[in-house]
């Protein structure tokens, strides 16, 4: 975890274009799936938008709507089970309430998914070949053949050896960290302008994980696109993300410039996440928090705030806020660019006098004397 | 792969052998005397008599040396003596006490009928079958498929004899819908063989198509849950495509397995298709073997061509399974 807090932005990140386009723009989104039990509301009321050029990670633990979200942009969501409301558009069109023909020349062309785990991800009765080719050809008219070479060209892009000879394997041939490869070559085979990543490397080890996470941000500087990568792992978004999203329970909970958002969090759940990573570096003082526990049922959040039932600090609020009213998003103490759904008045003190002495006592002073200079985040980011 | 093949022919021997000896065996050495039917076939029955017929019969020699000459047959010309001396050539599977001919002929003289049944109700059965299967689990949870699943349950809750009966009584008796049912070789006249096969194919294709909808319309479901069929629709393929290529493919592996079983069973012969729609084929045949006077040549080739093509079956369900799924093709 010091790793990222101290760590400078990554030199081979590309910054975002300047006053650039929103590529993705999502609007109060919310989407539902009516069960027996009752309306399970996924997501509610999310917004975002993305660049080209720039990633935005999102994070939350299971269930957070994180995944739910990010399919929907797709329009992967089966209409009769789900309900969607408000706005999703991909370079201007929008996809809530497209047709079938409309969704289908977005899918795999202008933006491209990776999905979790490839080993199912992957139809395992058609080689790999065969499958990248077929997305290929759905967007460009070529022939078999042609898609064939393109699939090898994207194979060998991805650094897989010996692409000509792998190009007819099946995804059980591939080991984990290849069987990845190939689905981001598949991702990528038709110049997406948006790769969505759904946690690509959960199923993978660490040293395969930091391969894949190297892989794309080469990827992302030649291909030039913008890239929501999905997780629950700080120390991903850290390496990758221009900015992050935080996700609880359907709703956006906090939202800033990656640094900014991991040195300066200003939501108690953010807080948990951060307490509950592990860090070999770190001295051994420092304790590994869980966030106590477990997610909000969807069919009936919590009122109020829905993190209040695992909330350490409803106290510091006054009266039953926390309870009764949902905080709205809003910028907190240090800027604009930095939103936040949370009660607290002074959140940047806790952090800094309550909850990083218990995971990063080295950080205190440092997050102390920043805390003093709040202009310097915004400086560095700018207005968002 | 063709290591793989050999072992499985080799298998396949070895449990065909073993039939052969169980059958034998089991009919042989039951409870009542494969002489018996012929002595009395021929007069009064006498003790004598008997023991004459079972002395010529060979069939008190051991089991060993009876069976040794069974399978011996199956390779060279031999004679049997019932009563009198017949000729038998290879492959020899007995003579017919009922028509003291070969058994062997006699079976490939009905073989054609019951062939002709079965791949033309399988043909029926497996297309119908599948597409209503995978209509259904497209549209789950519509009328439609609440219609398609209710409806096959009801099909196939009725006897397969009395659906059949009541076809042709009223489908071909009655309403003269089709055309009178009976068996003519192919070879001799193509339009009444196909006429007279037609309801058998249909009723066979309905009532097992049934079956066929329930089975495919699980598995289809069950695929179109996986992951892979979300990332099709994700590249952008065509959502028809979607459930016709990458699900169906996935989903038809565990239906050929059922499929290869299935058409092995009406292979061995149809008894109530080939009673209710008289075509002389060997479920008829072996029915009437069975019955009194017994012919135990004629239960024994039956038995043993049946026990043939449900490994055959399996056999090739095993080869066709390791070409579909390129997992078993690997290991």
């Amino acid at each position: 975890m010091t790793d990222f807090l101290t760590d400078q932005q990554h030199a081979g990140q590309p910054t975002p274009a300047p006053g650039g386009e929103d590529f993705l723009v999502v609007e109060n989104l919310s989407v539902q799936f009516p069960t027996h039990d009752g309306l399970v509301k996924a997501v509610n009321d999310l917004s975002y938008s993305v660049k080209m050029g720039e990633t935005l990670g999102i994070v939350g633990e299971s269930g957070s709507g994180k995944s739910v979200s990010s399919m929907a942009v797709l329009g992967l969501h089966d209409i009769k089970r789900s309900r969607l409301t408000g706005s999703i558009r991909v370079d201007g069109k929008e996809i809530i309430g497209a047709s079938e023909q409309t969704l289908r020349k977005i899918r795999g062309n202008e933006v491209a998914m990776i999905f979790q785990d490839p080993l199912t991800a992957l139809h395992p009765f058609y080689s790999i070949g065969a499958q990248i080719g077929e997305a290929y050809r759905i967007h460009h008219d070529v022939s078999k053949s042609k898609a064939r070479a393109k699939a090898i060209e994207m194979l060998d892009r991805v650094g897989i050896p010996q692409a000509k000879s792998r190009v007819d394997d099946y995804p059980h041939q591939f080991s984990g960290g290849m069987r990845q490869r190939a689905m981001i070559a598949m991702a990528l085979v038709n110049d997406p302008k948006l790769i969505i990543a759904d946690e690509p490397t959960t199923a993978l080890d660490v040293t395969v994980q930091a391969q894949i996470l190297d892989l794309l941000q080469e990827l992302q500087r030649d291909f030039r696109s913008a890239i929501i990568i999905i997780t629950h792992d700080l120390g991903v978004v850290a390496e990758m993300a221009d900015e992050v999203l935080v996700m609880y329970a359907g709703r956006a909970v906090e939202q800033g410039p990656t640094r900014e958002l991991l040195t300066h969090p200003e939501m108690p759940y953010t807080w948990g996440l951060l307490s509950s990573m592990p860090d070999v570096t770190a001295s051994t003082d420092a304790r590994l928090v869980p966030i106590p526990g477990n997610p909000p049922s969807l069919l009936n959040p919590p009122t109020g705030c829905p993190f209040h039932p695992r909330c350490p600090h409803v106290d510091k609020v006054p009266g039953d806020l926390c309870r009764t009213e949902l905080p709205e998003f809003l910028p907190g103490q240090r800027g604009t660019h930095h939103l936040k759904r949370c009660h607290l008045v002074n959140p940047d003190d806790i952090y800094a006098t309550e909850v990083l002495p218990e995971i990063a006592p080295d950080l205190v002073e440092l997050t102390l004397a920043d805390n003093a200079d709040v202009a310097h985040g915004d400086g560095m980011h700018g207005e968002r | 792969m063709a290591g793989f093949i050999i072992r499985r022919v080799i298998s396949s021997f070895l449990v065909v052998v073993l039939t052969s000896m169980f059958v034998f065996a089991l009919f042989f050495l039951g409870p009542s005397n494969p002489a018996g039917p012929v002595c009395e076939a021929s007069g009064k029955c006498t003790a004598e008599r008997l023991a004459l017929i079972e002395e010529q019969m060979g069939l008190n020699e051991s089991v060993v040396t009876q069976y040794g000459a069974f399978a011996k047959g199956i390779f060279v010309d031999r004679t049997i003596t019932i009563g009198s001396e017949y000729d038998c050539d290879a492959p020899c599977l007995g003579i017919s006490y009922g028509t003291r001919g070969q058994v062997t002929d006699e079976l490939l003289e009905k073989y054609p009928a019951t062939l002709s049944i079965a791949i033309g109700g399988a043909m029926i059965y497996l297309t119908l079958g599948v597409i209503l299967g995978v209509l259904a689990a497209r549209w789950r949870g519509t009328a439609a498929d609440r219609l398609l699943v209710g409806g096959s349950l009801l099909v196939s809750s009725v006897p397969y004899y009395l659906f059949a009966l009541l076809a042709w009584i009223f489908l071909t008796l009655q309403w003269s819908i089709f055309p009178s049912t009976g068996y003519t070789p192919l070879t001799e006249n193509p339009g009444a063989w196909f006429a007279g096969l037609l309801l058998p194919w249909v009723v066979i294709g309905v009532t097992f198509s049934t079956q066929y909808a329930r089975f495919t319309r699980g598995s289809m479901v069950e695929t179109l849950g996986e992951d892979y069929i979300r990332t099709a629709t994700a590249k952008g393929v065509k959502s028809n495509k979607v459930v016709f290529k990458h699900g169906l493919r996935a989903a038809i592996v565990p239906i050929v397995t059922i499929f290869g079983l299935d058409f092995a069973a009406l292979l061995a012969g149809t008894v109530f298709t080939e009673r209710i729609f008289n075509i002389n084929g060997v479920g008829w045949w072996a029915l009437n073997s069975i019955q009194s006077p017994q012919d135990f040549p004629v239960i024994t080739a039956t038995v043993l061509v049946s026990a043939v093509l449900v490994v055959v079956a399996n056999l090739l369900v095993d080869v066709i399974y390791s070409f579909l799924d390129p997992r078993v093709r690997m290991s």
